[in-house]
């Protein structure tokens, strides 16, 4: 109702510039969730500037260039803030016709990281390099799980023929999301399934699905892990990363090195921290993996409690925000898709400040925004675009 | 917006959407807790850590400030030395334990193998010396005597000798300019002990593990200022150990040099004079013991008057202070502090304490004065004292008839004493006083700074004893039990004393009393409290706290913290007191007991005043004293078992006053040859550089001023006699002091 008093006023208004059409009432624009396009801007500067840091000096990775990863960093978050506005553009409806398609492509190229076309880092085969640029499928597979679940659970409630899901459509959506970690558990990448796993929960728990799928999953979860543990399928690294948080004389020199550096990093901070640029534990590169899996640490150690507790600050925001969207957008495909992001950044920055601060187990995850990489910065800015284009088009299916 | 979008959605989804945001929040809420307790509960704990982890400390020592003369003249410095060390953590790495760097450093500094596998082995319970006790991760010494040849081949072919350094390093040297000694005075540094680095860990001046600490004589008491600060280069390094920069730099603080009022010249002429003492002393007779003197120590202090400042100090036996160096051997530490030793490391000028016999008149006279009783008054100098059944007797029988206190103190006339003594303990009521007794005698002795330290820059310095009441309550308590064990009324010599002290050696009886006006008995002084005493009488009245240290002058020169003369008390007398004991101690020297030493000396150009004094000692040969003064100078001279004062020291000390002043033999006296004719006031300069503007010094100051000697008269230890005076027989004894009864006396030099 509202929707169409205003269309007609503007219909017949006079001429206005075009940055006040941007502005609007209902315009766009107006309609964006800026606290959340500001934080995941701000996240995103905070972490160059870390990113910076911590490799500045290190000329075995950095091609002797300091300002190497600081660019790429800059270009990869430009990158992504152009897939948001895309994913704005194009809309989120838009994407849910063409699920099928990005969830194919996202499998096949999954697929692909296990051929030879694929690199192994760290033990883990979840990189394609082609032409000088590397991939990480397994991001991207985990928006096409998010959109491809959403399609399948709300279809039927959306077209008003349901209140919840049935059995069989869910049946049908943990089907889809179990082939692309089927996939991810091959190459193996531990953290990946994680948050597959807390990704495939959110969004059965915003489906309206029956109790009984959310806890049966829970406990499958549980059960998955206990028998991983017992039936040796994981290598013995990934078991000493796992349990080496709380335990660092599992592991001296490899986890039980990296979290113990980790949180003298960290620790050392203090209230206000060394400065940029200025902390030991940073220059001395006490911390491995810095500019990616431990990015954190750098704040923690250069910027302290104000300059870590800020990036916490405006993870919540963005989280925040996003249960907002999750909770006003009229139908069930945002809520679920919305939530689905949520679980997923949530978890996935938990996941790598904890393990920092030492009380997770060390999995290989970047901080959403801060870490450095591109599938991962690609990844989450279309995230972004997501949550936009739900708050965006949230009236015109009133 | 007018109205709420209609949502269409379930209760179920919302209530879930709200518990998704509630988990949400509380793992955000989780992970800024974790935060704060890392970063502001524990954060001073993590950033230690921190700290630890990238830091590296180089330490350099830093160069010990040197000790100088007043004129600047070094009297302990340091010598550049070519140390070779060996770093036990490289070794250790090697396969081989680094046996084969080891056997060719060996072949390098022509020592054998084994000597040097020895070196760096660590000690252990099952280990015997040769072994090192220090730290494992400090290089370990092989040699601080490697030639320039020798630390060239090493550091040239450094990667043939992975581990092994050689590097100059200043090491102490103790100069001894012009041939003097200085060994007690200058003391010595030994290697710091774990205690000593634990204790210091958190003062201002913390030790290092290689530091050496002065322990004794100005080494000790200027250990602080004398040490510097070492240089502290903390290295950041990364994770594989590379320096990545330098954190924090301090550089090595050169210590800051100590000036003494020492002159290396009179501390020569002094040490060489004492010595000379000693062993003309041991070509004499003792009729007495019916043997040679034995003359086995003594001490002579010359000291400003006017200031307390020590210009010289020498303590017979000494030793070379230069075995300290390079750690001492335990063959040469037993020879110097053993049993069969004769301690040449006491100061016998500090720590040797004996009675003073007649020198302490001077405090007799001072508390008969105060006591009331008139300059001028006639005081019987018979030729005995009797209390009861003993007999104090005066020497050979003399009898001067009655004199004044000034006479009395002239001639050391001890009935004199004796009485004016005696009549004072009666008074004070006897042997049990009733009331506060006044004690004239003993309240003297601590006006004059007695019974305690005088407070010298040196460590370890002894008391001496003041015998009043008090002390002798305090000696008998703990001494009654085996005294009344062990005494007997008709035994032995010694089982009678123990036993008469058991009874009543609480008391003050009237024989102490007696033998104390004359420096007999229990009284013991120190040459540096007799140096104080003497020095007072000689300015005025006023007593200084001797000082060595004059001025402590930074490595660069720019800071100079002088030692102020302090004033430690004045004496209890009056002008009128002091101008009397001074003419009577002028007349000692040209007429009195000290007068067959001094004849010839210009008295009308330098005025001399003198007292000698000997003292008894149980069991031993007397010993001797001479405390002399000009108007500039105190001079005293002790020397045990070798008879009397003037016999044993007259020629040295006369020999001292010659080389400070400039007079001959004959008395004529030549500014030129002076070495001191007056106290020098001024400090010698210090360069930015540290370079120090030292006066010149020949190679021994004793044969310039003797074969000036020979050049002016041609004849070479004639000693000069007045024929003005009479010359004393061999046996002269300028005090006597015999009783029926003789006490108990102390050891001398304990």
């Amino acid at each position: 109702m509202t929707g169409a008093n205003n269309f007609s006023v503007s219909g017949y208004g006079p001429e206005r510039a075009s940055w006040t059409r941007i502005f609007a009432r209902d315009s766009v624009a107006r309609r964006l969730d800026w606290p959340i396009l500001l934080s995941a801007v701000a996240l995103s500067l905070i972490g160059s500037a870390l990113v910076y840091s911590a490799t500045r000096n290190r000329t075995e990775i950095n091609q002797g260039d300091p300002y190497y990863f600081l660019i790429r960093h800059l270009m990869n978050a430009g990158i992504g803030f152009g897939l948001m506005v895309g994913t704005i553009w194009l809309g989120h409806r838009t994407l849910r016709t063409a699920v099928p398609i990005l969830y194919g492509a996202s499998v096949f190229l999954m697929l692909l990281v296990l051929t030879p076309l694929g690199d192994t880092i760290n033990g883990q085969r979840n990189w394609l390099a082609a032409g000088g640029v590397s991939l990480q499928p397994a991001e991207f597979a985990k928006i096409t799980i998010i959109l491809g679940m959403a399609m399948l659970l709300a279809s039927r409630v959306d077209a008003g023929d349901r209140q919840h899901p049935d059995h069989r459509t869910v049946l049908q959506a943990l089907g889809l999301a179990a082939v692309p970690m089927l996939v991810v558990l091959l190459m193996p990448d531990l953290g990946t399934i994680m948050v597959a796993v807390i990704i495939v929960l959110g969004v059965l728990l915003a489906s309206g699905a029956s109790n009984r799928w959310v806890f049966g999953l829970l406990g499958a979860g549980v059960l998955g892990a206990v028998s991983v543990w017992r039936l040796h399928i994981l290598d013995e690294y990934q078991i000493n990363r796992f349990a080496a948080f709380a335990n660092p004389a599992l592991d001296p020199a490899g986890v039980g090195y990296n979290t113990n550096q980790a949180r003298i990093a960290i620790g050392s901070g203090g209230l206000t921290g060394t400065g940029l640029f200025h902390g030991s534990q940073t220059t001395g590169q006490f911390v491995p993996e810095q500019q990616t899996d431990f990015v954190f640490t750098v704040a923690g150690e250069e910027l302290g409690f104000a300059g870590a507790g800020l990036i916490l600050l405006l993870l919540a925001v963005i989280l925040w925000r996003a249960c907002r969207i999750a909770r006003e957008t009229t139908e069930l495909y945002g809520t679920i898709v919305a939530a689905g992001i949520i679980a997923w950044f949530a978890f996935q920055s938990f996941e790598n400040v904890g393990m920092t601060l030492g009380i997770m187990p060390v999995a290989g995850l970047p901080l959403p925004f801060v870490s450095y990489g591109g599938s991962s910065m690609f990844a989450v800015w279309v995230a972004i675009g997501l949550l936009q284009s739900i708050r965006v088009q949230r009236p015109m299916s009133a | 917006m007018t109205n709420i979008p209609e949502t269409g959605r379930t209760p179920r989804v919302q209530i879930r959407l709200v518990v998704l945001q509630i988990l949400v929040l509380s793992l955000l809420l989780t992970l800024g807790g974790r935060l704060w307790y890392l970063q502001i509960r524990n954060g001073a704990e993590y950033a230690k850590e921190a700290s630890g982890n990238h830091v590296q400390q180089v330490v350099s020592p830093a160069v010990r400030g040197s000790i100088l003369d007043a004129r600047g003249v070094p009297i302990a410095d340091n010598e550049t030395r070519l140390v070779v060390s060996a770093s036990r953590t490289d070794l250790m790495k090697m396969p081989d334990d680094g046996k084969a760097v080891l056997a060719k450093l060996a072949g390098v500094l022509g020592m054998k193998a084994s000597d040097v596998t020895e070196k760096v082995r660590l000690c252990d319970a099952k280990t015997p010396q040769p072994c090192w006790n220090g730290s494992p991760y400090q290089p370990i010494p092989i040699t601080d005597e490697a030639t320039p040849k020798q630390a060239l081949q090493i550091r040239e072919r450094s990667e043939d000798f992975p581990g092994i350094t050689a590097e100059p390093e200043a090491v102490r040297r103790y100069a001894g300019p012009g041939g003097s000694n200085t060994a007690q005075v200058l003391g010595y540094l030994s290697p710091v002990t774990d205690a000593e680095i634990e204790k210091a860990k958190d003062t201002s001046s913390p030790y290092l593990r290689s530091d050496q600490v002065g322990r004794s004589g100005l080494e000790r008491t200027y250990d602080k200022e004398l040490r510097g600060k070492a240089g502290v280069t903390r290295y950041e390094v990364d994770n594989l150990g590379r320096v990545i920069g330098r954190a924090k730099s301090d550089k090595a603080e050169t210590g800051a040099s100590v000036v003494t009022s020492i002159d290396a010249r009179v501390q020569r002429v002094a040490e060489y004079q004492l010595n000379e003492a000693m062993k003309a002393a041991r070509q004499q007779y003792d009729k007495i013991t019916e043997e040679n003197y034995k003359a086995d120590s003594g001490a002579v202090v010359v000291m400003e008057a006017k200031t307390g400042r020590v210009v010289s100090m020498a303590s017979a036996p000494t030793y070379d202070p230069n075995v300290w160096i390079g750690g001492i051997s335990a063959k040469d530490y037993k020879q110097l502090t053993g049993k069969g030793s004769d301690y040449p490391l006491l100061n016998r000028a500090i720590q040797g304490q004996s009675a003073p016999g007649s020198t302490f008149k001077v405090i007799s006279t001072a508390a008969a004065a105060e006591a009331g009783y008139k300059w001028d008054g006639g005081y019987p100098c018979t030729s005995s004292y009797s209390v009861g059944n003993q007999v104090f007797k005066n020497f050979e029988g003399e009898n001067f008839g009655p004199i004044s206190l000034g006479r009395a103190l002239e001639v050391s006339c001890d009935t004199v004493f004796y009485g004016l003594a005696d009549r004072e303990w009666k008074k004070d009521g006897g042997i049990n006083p009733k009331g506060t007794p006044k004690d004239y005698f003993y309240k003297a002795a601590h006006q004059f700074g007695l019974g305690k330290t005088t407070g010298v820059d040196l460590p370890n310095e002894v008391t001496g004893r003041v015998p009043d009441r008090q002390w002798k309550q305090r000696f008998w308590k703990s001494n009654k039990d085996s005294w009344c064990k062990t005494g007997k009324k008709n035994g032995s010599y010694v089982e009678k004393i123990a036993y008469e002290n058991c009874l009543e050696g609480n008391k003050m009886r009237e024989g102490d009393s007696i033998n104390y006006s004359i420096g007999q008995g229990d009284t013991l002084l120190t040459p540096i409290q007799e140096a104080m005493i003497y020095g007072a009488l000689a300015n005025g009245g006023t007593e200084y706290v001797p000082t060595i240290g004059k001025a402590i002058i930074s490595a660069d020169g720019k800071t100079v913290k002088e030692v102020k003369p302090q004033v430690k008390a004045k004496l209890p007398i009056t002008k009128a007191t002091l101008k009397g004991m001074n003419e009577a101690l002028a007349g000692v020297v040209t007429r009195g007991t000290a007068a067959w030493k001094f004849g010839g000396w210009p008295q009308d150009k330098i005025a001399l005043h003198a007292k000698t004094g000997t003292a008894e000692v149980y069991g031993k040969q007397t010993t001797s004293w001479l405390a002399t003064y000009s108007k500039d100078y105190t001079v005293i001279m002790t020397i045990s078992q070798a008879g009397t004062g003037s016999g044993a020291s007259g020629e040295a000390v006369r020999n001292i006053y010659n080389a400070l002043y400039g007079v001959s033999a004959d008395g004529t006296i030549d500014k030129k040859k002076a070495l001191l004719p007056t106290p020098l006031k001024s400090l010698p300069k210090i360069q930015a550089d540290g370079s120090i503007d030292a006066a010149k010094i020949s190679d021994d100051p004793v044969k310039d001023l003797q074969a000036g000697e020979t050049d002016k008269s041609g004849t070479t230890d004639q000693q000069p006699t007045a024929a003005t005076t009479p010359s004393p027989t061999a046996s002269n004894r300028n005090t006597r002091r015999r009783t029926a009864r003789p006490k108990r006396r102390r050891r001398l030099f304990t």
